[in-house]
């Protein structure tokens, strides 16, 4: 759940609308129904999402963030498949901050398709109608007569036909119609289909626009010094050195930090590194990966009740073999290519933000906080985002970009580098975890109790934990899918002041990981094969157990000695879809090769399959980062790795043959953003618990095989 | 402040900026050629990748007075139609995800291209690996490259 809020809101907005065009908004997150509202459209719209020049150009609106996930093309697709638009004609943008055609911006927890398919179809179907209709007034014949057809409406019986372009204007006029046909699936032209990126183009000469590229009048360009330790803040600072630089304009104190604000990007770097700065370290200032994890282990004991089934004590008990665990799982930085930034410029009575944002309307609701603003006086300009993962939903650049801009009176670009945005915090949280589990006579796992100890993000983003449970932190922990009698799981947040914050797949990443490896250390107890003993234990959940002998089969599971590597598995359900992955490893050298993997993802309905094959590969290599080397580690109170380095992502060399196979049956509509991601570090380290007998209890897996 | 003359994609551009100035900053704030990306500022992303006299050099480590009267091609001087055989082969298999890092791909898969036509997967493996992509399309670029050398293209 990426870039979500504590709660899931639903918008209905109604306003009155007079005159200028008619907007039909489904305004409504995570609901099924739509509703319509109204309000002044540009010309030429049909609805919030659809608008036909009358060259026939067709602009969709997306108000969903494009990072590399395909979801422009994806809801374009939704969009065109119901319009019956001639599809080398549609072109889309990110639509604008505004609650009331589109509800609460968030591009998060892989919701894009759950919660647009119906919506956009219906967008889409709506405006065709309204076209048929005004085609049908022009000639003064039944709308019944006539149909629609690659940007035409055309009357069968006289032969007659107008474009969309001609009629674009008048349609903009009519009602809306209240409830559309939408197309039978079996006559799909496009979805479903493999359609090409409709941002490919552009991400290959250069043209397309990120954050970074943004360049406005008058702008200044910002790097802000920060405090080196979290919870930190300024004591004092000596600018006279920094202001001696060519090309520095002015220093001055934001809530964050120092800002240096000059011509460009080096001079800024060249002025921030000439400042004098004294800091005070704050509470956490000698904090350490030992000091919080000897913190986290004293609290283990104590966390708060997330499930809890059977008697876990008696069980473990009268067990034939018990296990006691302790899994670690690190800090990880999103690290997206493009180092977060924003460009705001406050004045008087409005404030523009560009910027590549997850969360829109929190931009906007952030600057009208920092400005004094009206949220409409705040204009949210969208770029391309390079690369997202749930860092950019935070919006703390945001928030530094108008603080920035307010104090300097001028507009600015606020840049991170790479190290100031790999030692910003916005983690994936660290993760204590104690296991102590049993298996019968049998092999069967009767026993389960998982203590969770992790920093929550509801804290850190300024929510409330309720009952002591952060349930973003206990995702298929509490309700682990396994049919295990005995079964008890806690959870405690160890309040550190690292901010730490939805990183792609949440505590799936760690959870997935920790669960699925400690069953194979059941597995092995009790002398089950680890494919077999899963499947015993998912009568209640068919669909995860067919994903999962998919992946299997696919892979070979059952002549593991012919494929001539080590085997690892794991399966999950996760932001409403079934993954299930098995790898194929080898240890050369000490160095952990994964050759192949072999991934089943039912995710209900497939809009463009190509798209769910490249998130696979990138959830997969996303999490094989994270699996073999990353760690943000924690020295006197702030982050140590600073850039590539010490932080490496897998590379070209090391990326595995990925095969996707599909599972889709309709309902329910599942996410694919995050899917590929949790199961990869558990099959790997299943596959070298498979080969070394010793379990990886300890994220990443690093060098340890290296002599 | 001193004054650069560069050949930027053919073009004969000037500069006046501090001597150490990384090609990089220059390319992007004062030529506005934004198409050229940061990612690290030390060489190891290869985001920044552009081409020297047909070499990649990474921009963000280049001052701007040591690239004398080499030529500088960026991915907007690749081609003006998007007919680059690379770029059309990234365009046919789809590579880009963020995009972030596909002009530094796209740049170093052209010079692979023009020493090697053909090339065989470790001379990918090796020319690739140090090009970095958070996104994973690492698989496509692969691909996309032997589409590329298939078209004879470089």
């Amino acid at each position: 759940m990426s870039g979500h809020e504590v709660s899931r809101r639903t918008f209905i907005q109604v306003s009155g609308g007079a005159g200028a065009g008619l907007v039909l908004g489904f305004s409504l997150v995570g609901c099924r129904r739509p509703a319509v509202a109204t309000g002044a459209l540009d010309p030429g719209a049909l609805n919030a999402w659809i608008r036909i020049g009358t060259d026939e150009s067709v602009t969709f609106v997306i108000s969903e963030s494009e990072m590399g996930q395909g979801v422009h093309t994806a809801l374009a697709m939704l969009l065109a498949e119901e319009l019956e638009v001639d599809w080398s004609l549609v072109r889309t943008e990110h639509a604008p901050a505004d609650r009331t055609r589109y509800g609460r911006q968030s591009t998060g927890g892989s919701t894009s398709i759950r919660t647009n398919h119906e919506r956009l179809r219906n967008a889409g179907a709506s405006a065709r109608e309204m076209l048929v209709a005004a085609g049908a007034a022009r000639w003064d014949v039944p709308a019944s007569e006539c149909r629609a057809e690659d940007g035409q409406v055309l009357h069968a019986s006289s032969g007659r036909s107008l474009s969309y372009g001609s009629l674009a204007d008048d349609a903009a006029l009519l009602p809306a119609p209240d409830d559309p046909a939408l197309k039978d699936p079996k006559d799909f032209r496009l979805v479903g289909k493999r359609m090409p990126r409709l941002d490919s183009p552009d991400k290959v000469d250069g043209s397309a626009m990120f954050g970074l590229d943004v360049s406005v009048p008058g702008m200044l360009t910002a790097l802000v010094a920060r405090p080196p330790a979290f919870g930190g803040s300024v004591r004092s600072f000596d600018a006279a050195a920094t202001l001696a630089v060519p090309g520095v304009r002015q220093v001055v104190a934001i809530p964050t930090g120092v800002v240096v604000a000059a011509d460009g990007f080096w001079a800024a770097k060249r002025g921030r590194d000439a400042l004098s700065v004294e800091w005070d370290a704050g509470e956490f200032g000698d904090a350490s990966d030992a000091s919080i994890r000897v913190l986290c282990r004293e609290l283990a004991d104590d966390g708060a009740v997330v499930a809890d089934k059977g008697d876990v004590e008696e069980a473990r008990a009268a067990a034939r073999t018990r296990i006691d665990a302790e899994y670690d799982a690190p800090f990880l930085a999103h690290a997206t290519m493009e180092p977060v930034n924003c460009v705001a410029d406050v004045r008087d009575d409005e404030c523009d933000i560009w910027t590549g944002t997850q969360a829109q309307t929190s931009a906007q609701d952030i600057a009208a906080e920092i400005t004094g603003l009206r949220v409409e006086q705040v204009k949210v300009h969208t770029t391309m985002l390079g690369g997202g993962f749930g860092r950019r939903s935070r919006n703390d650049f945001v928030a530094e970009a108008v603080h920035a801009s307010k104090a300097l009176g001028a507009p600015v670009k606020v840049v991170y580098t790479r190290e100031d945005d790999m030692r910003a915090g916005s983690y994936r949280p660290v993760a204590y975890n104690r296991f102590s589990g049993a298996v019968d006579e049998s092999g069967n796992p009767v026993a389960w109790e998982h203590r969770i100890v992790s920093p929550s993000i509801i804290r850190s983003i300024g929510g409330r934990l309720r009952n002591g449970v952060d349930p973003t932190a206990t995702e298929n922990a509490g309700d682990l899918g396994y049919a295990i009698p005995n079964l008890k799981v806690t959870y405690a947040d160890p309040e550190l002041p690292v901010s730490v914050h939805f990183w792609r797949s949440v505590s799936n990443s760690q959870n997935i990981y920790l669960t699925e490896c400690f069953l194979d250390e059941l597995a092995a107890a009790g002398g089950r094969d680890p494919l077999e003993l899963r499947l015993s234990l998912l009568d209640a959940h068919p669909r995860r157990a067919r994903a999962l002998r998919l992946a299997a089969e696919k892979a070979g599971w059952s002549d593991r000695r012919a494929v001539g590597r080590a085997l690892g598995c794991a399966v999950a359900e996760c932001f409403g879809s079934i993954v299930a992955q098995v790898t194929e490893v080898e240890i050369v050298d000490g160095e952990v090769r994964v050759h192949r993997v072999v991934c089943a993802i039912d995710c209900g309905i497939v809009v463009n399959p190509d798209t769910i094959e490249a998130q696979v590969e990138s959830g997969v290599a996303y999490g094989l980062s994270a699996a073999l080397y990353g760690k943000i580690s924690i020295e006197n109170g702030g982050a140590v790795e600073g850039n590539f380095d010490r932080y490496p992502i897998v590379r070209l060399r090391d990326m595995p043959v990925v095969e996707t196979h599909i599972i889709a049956e309709g309902d329910p509509v599942g996410g694919i953003g995050e899917v590929g991601l949790p199961c990869i570090a558990p099959a790997v380290c299943n596959a070298l618990f498979a080969i070394t007998g010793e379990p990886i209890r300890r994220l990443p897996i690093g060098d340890r095989f290296k002599t | 402040m001193p004054e650069y003359s560069l050949n930027v994609n053919g073009s004969p551009r000037t500069v006046d900026v501090p001597a150490d100035t990384p090609l990089l900053w220059v390319l992007r704030d004062e030529l506005q050629l934004t198409g050229t990306k940061y990612g690290c500022g030390t060489g190891q992303c290869r985001s920044c990748t552009v081409l020297l006299d047909g070499d990649v050099a990474f921009a963000c480590l280049l001052p701007v007075e040591s690239v004398g009267d080499r030529a500088v091609r960026t991915i907007e001087g690749l081609s003006d139609d998007l007919s680059h055989p690379v770029q059309k082969a990234w365009i046919e298999v789809d590579v880009p995800q963020c995009g972030w890092c596909q002009p530094g791909q796209i740049m170093t898969a052209a010079a692979l291209l023009a020493e090697h036509p053909d090339p065989t997967d470790e001379q990918i493996d090796e020319w690739m690996s140090p090009v970095l992509c958070r996104c994973g399309t690492y698989n496509r670029i692969r691909k996309a490259i032997r589409v590329a050398a298939k078209e004879g293209g470089r």
